[in-house]
């Protein structure tokens, strides 16, 4: 993981000192609303429906021990005892109070963690694979270079108040897990014919009102030129972008409005002024930030053994072996394996955490896999590096502080944000709806037996739910001022990205449930042997499944 | 209006008179130290040339490339922030130091706030009409808020990867 020197501590440090000023200034008066708004935002800082909520960023996802045990005692000594997941990757605390936020972001300095541009218009936490570095089916591990971006873009003075918020996701692996089509860039990493490491170049995707999938912008980016070319991106975006209407500000009105090859050609040339500055990658640097990453200290294991021990232990023990089949897949070191803890027990809302249990996380990260632990957009955590004979043990620790519900990529690890009960955008309640759906599909032989199912949920149509990309989306709509929902299909946030379909008009909250029940209905009966819920729908298309929920306006058809 | 300024790091009296953009680009330009807005200085360049008391400033709107090198026989370019959270002028400013070679004075003016002057110094403006509402002293001090960073920018040729050590 990136360890931090002396640099990055002071830069950090005076950060904090610049916003704790600033602080001070708004809560004298001297600093209006209007103008602290910003500069909170920029600080991780939004103020919601009932108090103030703090993002920190886990940049690309990767947390250590003594951070997660400085998240339990922020939780602890300044919040409620308990800490969201968002589908960033990042961490959010519901009930700072403003006048601590500074106190809170200089313990987190400690750790070397920050809420640095984690809101406003300005470019946010890079997110990544939750399995970078260990994937069998990834060929570069992107991490260094999300660090080699997170410090480009920590206090860029050129673009600090953009037109929007600009994200960037990069993955280096042949699944998709980071969602780079619907992130502002998506940066795909791969050798060329010649060997050398670079990026496939993605613009202008997202999510929010106007869904798109992005635009490739460049086939083969050289990875020394990776910060140049970010650069000519965001002076393309921060000069034409649209600042008259903040629902046509982000670059994806923007490539669309031009076309990505007018906007290719444009940012091709600004970068041909950039490529040979300063700005271009060293070697030195790329190595640098490469040996952060290098591979832990793995034993070396026989990893055949370690399976049939395993296999074993499964026969003996159902509930066991169902927890391997969801929750552990494999890594790319025999005899290891990466595992995620569910943050999506019934009862609790998706990717809630407690104090007591990110301390646990911290302990079993230290434990079992050398002191890390990484967060996903799914929201919930992985140990990367578990050796497959300590998987029982784990196990029956996960069990006892509530990580080990064996529901990881099915129905019931839905993803879900934060909705009415805390954001003041809400059109609706989402974490009703997702225990809603939780405690009516509780019959785990059937939800195994529906097998991979993304199933996304957002409170209005920000989208922080990614309910366009869930194979079912679920978002909250206002009727006359009465919480609606409206059920999406055929989303996949996966390599084949593909944005939902609404079925037709909404429904109640207490509707919701019967409504997943006939879509589920549709695939059972209609799929083949090797199809997943999105190869049935993708196969069938949305006409059964609407008549199969609105047969009135059929039948008037 | 423009009361105060603060240029290369220290609080100074302000010279140089702003003039508003015009209806006609040909409206005639006044004597004394004016600014002029890009579009009189592109209707009237031929004579304002001449003079070596005309500075221009560029809107919100007008990016530096309409300026372009033009800007080396200028003393002064000013950008302009009309609301402080248009964040096009730091563009603007940089290009003209980086692209256009202006080493001129490059001024802020309109509504930019103090918590912003370290980042319009480092892509390249040296001097700050504040409005009143400023504190002065303090706006001076906030140009240090930062001691290191990270990127390329004006006042840092070379990013914090090529000094690591
Ligand atoms: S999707 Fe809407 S309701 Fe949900 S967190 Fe985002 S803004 Fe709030």
């Amino acid at each position: 993981m990136y360890l931090y020197d002396k640099f990055d501590h002071k830069i950090l440090a005076e950060r904090v000192a610049q916003f704790r000023d600033q602080t001070e200034r708004f809560l004298t008066g001297e600093l209006k609303p209007e103008e602290f708004l910003p500069l909170r935002l920029q600080n991780g800082l939004y103020v919601q429906r009932l108090a103030p909520m703090l993002r920190v960023n886990v940049p690309y996802g990767m947390v250590n021990a003594p951070q997660l045990r400085k998240l339990a005692h922020v939780a602890r000594k300044y919040d409620k005892g308990y800490v969201h997941i968002s589908t960033r990757q990042n961490v959010q605390f519901n009930w700072p109070n403003l006048s601590e936020v500074p106190d809170i972001l200089a313990e987190l300095a400690e750790v070397e963690m920050h809420a640095t541009q984690s809101s406003g218009n300005c470019i946010r936490n890079t997110t990544s694979d939750q399995f970078a570095g260990i994937a069998l089916d990834e060929s570069i591990d992107p991490r260094p270079y999300c660090e080699i971006i997170r410090q480009w873009s920590s206090f860029h003075p050129e673009f600090a108040f953009l037109p929007r918020k600009f994200k960037i996701a990069v993955t280096g692996a042949s699944d998709d897990r980071a969602a780079v089509q619907v992130h502002d860039i998506g940066l795909q990493m791969q050798r060329n014919a010649a060997g050398e490491i670079g990026f496939r170049v993605l613009v202008g995707g997202g999510l929010g009102r106007t869904p798109v999938i992005g635009s490739m912008i460049r086939e083969f980016l050289p990875e020394q030129d990776l910060l140049s070319y970010l650069d000519a991106v965001l002076r393309v975006y921060n000069q034409l972008g649209n600042r008259l209407n903040k629902y046509k500000a982000r670059i994806k009105i923007l490539v669309r409005a031009i076309t990505p090859a007018v906007f290719a050609e444009k940012v091709e040339a600004e970068w041909m002024h950039l490529k040979d500055s300063a700005a271009k990658l060293t070697q030195a640097e790329i190595d640098r930030a490469r040996g952060f990453f290098t591979e832990p200290a793995y034993e070396s294991l026989d990893g055949t053994a370690a399976q049939a021990s395993l296999n074993a232990l499964t026969a003996d023990n159902k509930a066991f072996g169902k927890w391997l089949e969801r929750n552990v897949i494999e890594h790319s070191k025999a005899g290891y394996a990466a595992i995620t803890l569910s943050l999506k027990p019934t009862g609790v809302a998706p990717g809630d955490v407690t104090d007591v249990q990110l301390e646990a996380i911290a302990d079993l990260a230290e434990q079992f896999s050398f002191g890390e632990a990484r967060t996903t957009h799914q929201q919930n955590i992985v140990l990367g590096d578990v050796k497959k004979s300590d998987l029982f043990t784990l196990w029956q620790a996960c069990k006892k502080y509530g990580f080990a519900t064996p529901n990881i990529d099915t129905l019931t690890d839905l993803i879900c944000c934060p909705g009415g009960d805390f954001c003041s955008l809400a059109n609706a309640k989402s974490l009703p709806i997702a225990d809603d759906i939780q405690r009516a599909f509780s019959d785990m032989d059937y939800v195994y037996d529906l097998g991979d199912i993304d199933l996304n949920i957002s409170g209005c149509m920000n989208a922080c739910g990614h309910h366009h990309v869930g194979h079912i989306g679920i978002i909250g709509v206002d009727k006359k001022g009465e919480e609606f929902y409206q059920v999406q299909l055929g989303g996949n946030a996966g390599t084949n990205t593909s944005l939902g379909k609404v079925i037709g008009p909404s429904f109640r909250r207490e509707e919701v449930t019967g409504v997943i029940q006939k879509v589920l209905d549709i695939y059972l009966e209609n799929r083949t042997e090797e199809e997943l819920f999105i190869d049935t729908y993708r196969r069938l298309g949305m006409a059964p499944y609407k008549a199969r929920i609105y047969p009135k306006a059929e039948e008037a058809k | 209006m423009m009361s105060k300024l603060i240029k290369d790091g220290a609080i100074v009296a302000n010279e140089w008179q702003l003039l508003d953009k015009p209806e006609s680009a040909s409206a005639a330009v006044p004597a004394g130290k004016v600014i002029v807005h890009l579009s009189v200085w592109l209707e009237q360049k031929d004579t304002l040339i001449s003079r070596s008391d005309i500075g221009v400033w560029l809107d919100n709107v007008d990016t530096a490339d309409l300026l372009g090198s033009d800007a080396q026989q200028l003393p002064l370019v000013a950008v302009n922030f009309p609301v402080f959270m248009d964040g096009r002028g730091f563009t603007a400013a940089r290009l003209l130091r980086e692209r256009y070679g202006f080493e001129g004075e490059l001024r802020a003016i309109g509504n930019f706030i103090r918590d912003q002057l370290c980042y319009l110094k480092r892509c390249g403006v040296n001097a700050f009409a504040c409005s009143d509402e400023i504190n002065m002293e303090a706006a001076l001090a906030s140009l240090n808020d930062f001691s290191e960073s990270y990127q390329v920018a004006i006042d840092t040729p070379l990013p914090l990867f090529r000094r690591r050590a």
